[in-house]
């Protein structure tokens, strides 16, 4: 912008003044255009983001004194067993609920992209999941996974299965709230998945069916490879989701100590982590310091998810 | 970039600023202003949780203060009420003219005295006759100099029973004969043995682990060092403050006897639990009585009754009221606190709600003295409370307290659920105690 100002030849057939307008007009209106996004995300992201940096650079307690401690709060997360635990569990959880959850996706879409009756019924029907109430949906799974009387024991009861107590475990833990994210996630991702697929050209399916190929084979051959890019996408969402799961820990095992995600902490993830540090110690200077460091954890993890899917498509 | 461009700048920041500024002037521009001018209109506003039962001191106050208008806001949840009042707290607006503070968090507000009225300036030394010692002590600095709370009620403990499991299991239920069973913990956990071997059901003896192991704790650290996880200094002494390491040690003893229900409270499970008459004792603080009685219904009247609490005497709740320093009108709020909080208010809210006073004057007041619940078989609760509340040594609980006491309990819980030992919950326990304390 600073470019309007500086002394430039003035254009010869127009007045000087008019000229200047039409360029900055040029030069100027497209950043006019495109600036409330920036100066939004001015706003709500970048200065959220590094005023959050700053304050984990303190010991930065609600009430009372804030001193600058540089990157102690760093130090003693890097050897902090809590938010290691709190690290493993956020990826435990996600690897267990997202792997059913991408192989079920992928069935749904090609059976929703086959020609079958209501097509459109099913295809709405598989998202209506999403838009439920997520307090309300872990409220009933919590019912569901209830240790006294719940419908999972009793179900499992037909079968002779001692009744468990799912928040006592870590495998049940993670397993009961896998399945409360997958039954909202996996409608919205097979529907991501439909549509990518009907992008794919007939005439690929066409020539692979005269090559005497069968459905199967045309999933693994041709749907699945071109699907990479979605795959990709949906992946990197579902990191970014998964690392930011909160409720459904949280709501999981309610009451005095919710925050803490089991008594074993076996479920409590690295958000829940941030806010038991922000609101249950007040310690606001290490909360920010555990933000950031779920920040970087997700872009490493996106990075070595492109890296990993780049390999492969490369490999073909 | 030139230096007219950088004036542009400049001036642009300028307009910005100036136009937020005048956003949030708009914003808190429906405060009523200054004025403590004893004619003019002014609207004060109170902050509670739970039920306070004042309804009826507001009426009175207004009727003899014409000029003020008084509106309480009230939330149901109290650690909602204390994470949002501490936010406003911190950020120096939109907190009451006149806070209830619950015990558990007084020691955290105390932390920032500066943010408080101090009530040492306002002729609180000639008033702290009308409140127990120990209730003032605790929202007083350690130093003494500052007392930011003026104090509402207190949770003074007992044991609430059922009667009626007791007699199928053999046991006395007559509350004295009840009461003559624990003079001690440990005589406690012989009658949960008893009552396991005599009773016909499934029902175990005590609800949870960590009630019993609160309980137990404010009196080992009263009976002792007076403090429990922090000494005087806020130094964390978990794991060398022999009255934890007891408190921790007869809990286990609780739990080894096999006396627990494994409740977590406040789940809807412990709620259910009331209702199907799973667990026959409750460390039971006054404000439990409702809940009893909410969560048991109409089919449990008369099945419950109280006795003393093991040990003597206990205390588990409790609250202050307090004038936030951000209040437009301290002198005001100031003295609707004083109104509120003395031993006629305190018993007026006693009436309307149930909260036992935390006024010597009011003990001996006959309204509360002969009061008797007719859920609990007509039992003499003020009375049983009062006896509670009374012989209590104060505790000094650290400024990290609540965030500590978390930790332990959910330890605590680890080893009642069986995937620790005792042995293997109390390391985890220091090593808990020390992430929470921020160590």
């Amino acid at each position: 912008m600073s470019d309007t100002l500086a002394p430039a030849a003035p254009a010869r057939t127009r007045s000087p003044w008019r000229s200047r307008l039409s360029r900055w007009d040029l030069k100027g209106s497209p950043y006019a255009f495109i600036s409330p996004f920036f100066i939004l995300f001015a706003i709500f992201g970048a200065f959220p983001l590094l005023y959050t940096f700053w304050v984990s650079l303190h010991a930065w307690p609600l009430l009372g004194e804030h001193t600058f401690t540089g990157l102690d709060n760093y130090q003693k997360l890097l050897s902090d067993e809590q938010f290691w635990n709190a690290a493993k569990n956020t990826f435990g959880i996600f690897v267990v609920s997202t792997v059913p959850q991408y192989a079920l996706a992928l069935w749904l879409a090609v059976t929703l992209n086959r020609k079958i009756r209501a097509r459109t019924l099913f295809r709405i029907g598989v998202v209506i999941p999403n838009v439920t109430s997520v307090a309300a949906v872990t409220l009933i799974f919590g019912m569901i996974f209830a240790k006294g009387f719940g419908l999972a024991n009793w179900m499992l009861s037909w079968f002779g299965v001692a009744s468990i107590d799912w928040t006592a475990h870590t495998w049940s833990s993670w397993l009961a709230i896998s399945m409360m994210v997958d039954w909202r996630w996996t409608g919205y991702n097979a529907l991501i998945f439909l549509a990518a697929m009907q992008a794919i050209p007939s005439d690929l399916y066409e020539a692979a069916a005269i090559d005497g190929a069968s459905r199967t084979r045309q999933f693994w051959s041709v749907t699945l490879p071109l699907l990479r890019p979605t795959i990709l996408f949906t992946t990197i969402t579902s990191i970014i989701g998964g690392v930011q799961l909160f409720t459904e820990p949280l709501l999981f095992a309610p009451g005095a100590g919710a925050i803490q995600g089991g008594t074993l902490r076996q479920f409590q993830t690295l958000t829940m982590y941030l806010i038991e540090n922000g609101f249950t110690r007040f310690e606001f200077g290490y909360a920010g310091a555990v933000a950031w460091m779920i920040f970087l954890l997700v872009l490493v993890i996106s990075l070595i998810n492109i890296l990993i899917v780049r390999r492969i498509s490369g490999a073909d | 970039m030139s230096p007219s461009m950088r004036g542009g700048r400049r001036l642009v920041a300028l307009a910005a600023v100036a136009g937020l500024a005048l956003t949030m002037a708009a914003c808190g521009s429906d405060d009523d202003e200054g004025g403590t001018g004893s004619d003019e209109q002014i609207t004060l506003k109170v902050s509670t949780f739970g039920t306070f039962g004042y309804d009826a001191l507001y009426k009175e106050y207004e009727a003899s203060h014409p000029n003020i208008k008084i509106v309480e806001s009230n939330e149901g949840d109290l650690g909602k009420y204390t994470n949002a009042l501490t936010q406003r707290i911190a950020a120096g607006s939109g907190a009451g003219d006149v806070v209830a503070i619950e015990e558990g968090a007084i020691i955290q507000f105390l932390q920032a005295p500066d943010k408080f009225v101090n009530f040492q300036d306002e002729g609180f030394n000639e008033l702290k006759g009308n409140w127990l010692d120990w209730k003032n002590a605790q929202a007083t600095t350690a130093d003494g100099k500052t007392t930011i709370g003026l104090g509402t009620d207190v949770g003074g403990l007992a044991m609430c029973y059922r009667s009626d499991l007791f007699k199928e299991a053999g046991l006395p239920t007559d509350r004295d004969e009840v009461s003559a069973l624990w003079p001690t913990w440990d005589e406690y956990i012989a009658t949960g043995k008893k009552f396991l071997e005599g009773t016909k059901g499934d029902a175990k003896f005590v609800d949870s682990a960590t009630n019993t192991y609160n309980s137990i704790l404010m009196q080992d650290a009263g009976n002792t060092t007076g403090y429990t996880y922090f000494d005087r200094d806020n130094k964390l002494v978990f794991d060398t403050n022999p009255a934890v390491k007891s408190a921790w040690d007869t809990t286990n003893k609780v739990l080894d006897a096999g006396l627990s229900a494994n409740l977590k409270s406040f789940t809807t499970e412990w709620n259910a639990a009331f209702k199907g008459g799973d667990f026959a004792t409750i460390a039971c603080p006054a404000w439990m009585t409702a809940n009893i009685k909410g969560q048991a219904g109409d089919a449990g009247e008369g099945k419950w009754d109280i006795a003393t609490v093991p040990g003597g005497s206990g205390s588990w709740g409790g609250s202050f009221l307090a004038v936030p320093t951000q209040s437009k009108h301290q002198e005001a709020a100031v003295e609707l606190a004083k109104f509120l909080s003395s031993p006629e208010g305190q018993l007026s809210a006693f009436n309307e709600a149930g909260n036992l006073p935390s006024s010597p004057q009011d003990f001996e007041d006959p309204a509360l003295k002969d009061f008797k619940n007719e859920y609990f078989s007509d039992a003499p609760v003020a009375d049983i409370f009062v006896q509670g509340a009374k012989s209590l040594k104060p505790v000094y609980l650290g400024a990290k307290n609540q965030a500590v006491r978390d930790a332990i309990e959910n330890d605590l819980r680890s080893v009642e659920q069986g995937q620790r030992t005792s042995e293997e919950g109390w390391q985890q326990a220091i090593q808990s105690a020390k992430a929470a304390a921020g160590v």
